[in-house]
């Protein structure tokens, strides 16, 4: 069985949840549970991360994994583990909350750094009545003409299958281009 | 009488059980399985510990805690690498950067992981040299033993009971096949996150214990959890050679069989 990864990132509350649960064949991972009582006792002074994780099997020799990453910012440690591997990423944000704008050009900016494949930009929540244009967002983000930024609706199955498409298309583009 | 022999038939807790009741001083040193570590002891209380090459130095653990910054950090090794840790100690308390107690709990903290450390140690030389102190540029401390003796007692019983739930090491493990199954109400710690990212059946769970650097005890707590929780299985580690473990992009790289992978993507998305 081969498996590939793709991650989502974001500000805290951007929908990466919601975007992973919208094409994620198995319930998206959270909350508290019932420990064993050897489990307990390993991880007593653990600290626990609710990270999302997402699959999508496409047959029977593939399956694609969707990590969310952590949104708290005192967990971006494990970004980097995270986007080990990757094959793109998506970066979330959200389009009524221009206060959370700065934080998700930091984040693009430091995924960027860690490797250099393709990303998609989800201005997400486009169906709510404060969200910002799309085009005024990419000059709030200061972002190239030539880099991705889609409209999403995170909890819209389409949207997000859109949103993933760009994304291979751009992998896909980068492969035959050799990486231009 | 010299105390010596080897771990096989005197483990660390029973050790620390005969320094604290013989209220002993002096340095137990112990050859472990690739490192050697040395434990100070005054009238059976903990006093300081170092391990392999480690730096072991007031900044060093600092550092490591986040107590100080990277650039704090660099800044001490450079311009104060000659004084010691008492007076880099009373430096920092007198700056105002830290209190006594907060160097004190720190330096408490970081000996008990050595010893905790050295609980999976199952084999190993070890000495008792009576009277041997601290090095005296290091900061002691006096921390008592029973506590580690309840935990390294508790640690072998879980090891021991690790090992019969999870024998091998050297198979692999692979994501449940079963949607749904116990996924919902999981909270993963950063650990157990940190392995969820190398499982694949070409990882066998000794080269992931490696690439995350965890010794076996850690390693198969973390695994036994996954496997509690529904999220994998173990099965056999699939591939002729075994291979350091990967977190490669694509399985394969040969360029066709790349693109021939995306767009295989392409065409399940759309058709979700």
């Amino acid at each position: 069985m081969q498996t590939v990864k793709m991650v989502v990132t974001g500000p805290f509350s951007a929908g990466k949840t919601e975007f992973i649960r919208s094409v994620s064949e198995i319930d998206v991972v959270s909350t508290e549970r019932k420990v064993s009582s050897i489990q307990e006792k390993a991880i007593k002074e653990a600290t626990t991360v609710a990270m999302d994780f997402g699959r999508i099997t496409v047959d029977d020799d593939l399956v694609l994994y969707l990590f969310g990453t952590p949104g708290q910012r005192r967990f971006d440690f494990m970004w980097e583990i995270l986007s080990e591997g990757m094959l793109g990423f998506v970066v979330m944000v959200d389009s009524t909350r221009p206060e959370t704008f700065r934080e998700a050009r930091s984040i693009l900016e430091t995924f960027r750094a860690y490797a250099p494949t393709p990303y998609v930009v989800a201005a997400n929540k486009q169906d709510l009545k404060d969200a910002w244009e799309v085009e005024d967002m990419r000059h709030a983000l200061r972002l190239d003409s030539k880099v991705k930024l889609v409209a999403c609706t995170a909890t819209d199955r389409d949207s997000v299958k859109t949103i993933l498409l760009e994304l291979l298309y751009s992998i896909l583009n980068e492969m035959e281009n050799g990486g231009k | 009488m010299a105390l010596r022999g080897n771990l096989r038939d005197f483990n660390i807790t029973q050790l620390l059980n005969l320094v604290n009741l013989a209220n002993k001083t002096g340095t137990l040193v112990v050859e472990g399985p690739s490192e050697t570590a040395k434990i100070a002891f005054r009238d059976g209380k903990l006093a300081y510990a170092e391990i392999g090459n480690e730096d072991g130095s007031l900044a060093s653990i600092l550092h490591h805690t986040r107590k100080l910054s990277s650039g704090q950090y660099k800044s001490i090794r450079q311009g104060a690498a000659h004084i010691s840790d008492k007076e880099l100690g009373l430096l920092l308390i007198n700056a105002g950067y830290l209190s006594q107690e907060d160097i004190l709990t720190n330096l408490q903290q970081h000996f008990t992981d050595i010893v905790q450390r050295m609980f999976t140690w199952v084999e190993g030389v070890f000495h008792f040299e009576n009277d041997l102190l601290p090095p005296d540029d290091r900061i002691s401390v006096r921390m008592d033993l029973e506590n580690l003796i309840i935990e390294g007692s508790r640690q072998m019983r879980e090891w021991e009971q690790l090992q019969d739930e999870i024998p091998s090491l050297d198979m692999a493990l692979k994501f449940t096949d079963r949607p749904g199954t116990n996924l919902r109400n999981i909270n993963l710690s950063v650990e157990e996150w940190r392995v969820v990212s190398y499982i694949n059946p070409r990882n066998s769970m000794r080269q992931i214990a490696s690439a995350t650097k965890m010794n076996d005890l850690e390693i198969r707590r973390i695994i036994y959890s996954l496997l509690q929780a529904g999220l994998v299985e173990v099965t056999r580690q699939t591939g002729a050679v075994p291979q350091p473990p990967s977190v490669r992009v694509f399985p394969s790289d040969n360029k066709e069989e790349q693109k021939s992978l995306v767009n295989r993507l392409i065409n399940r998305i759309r058709s979700l």
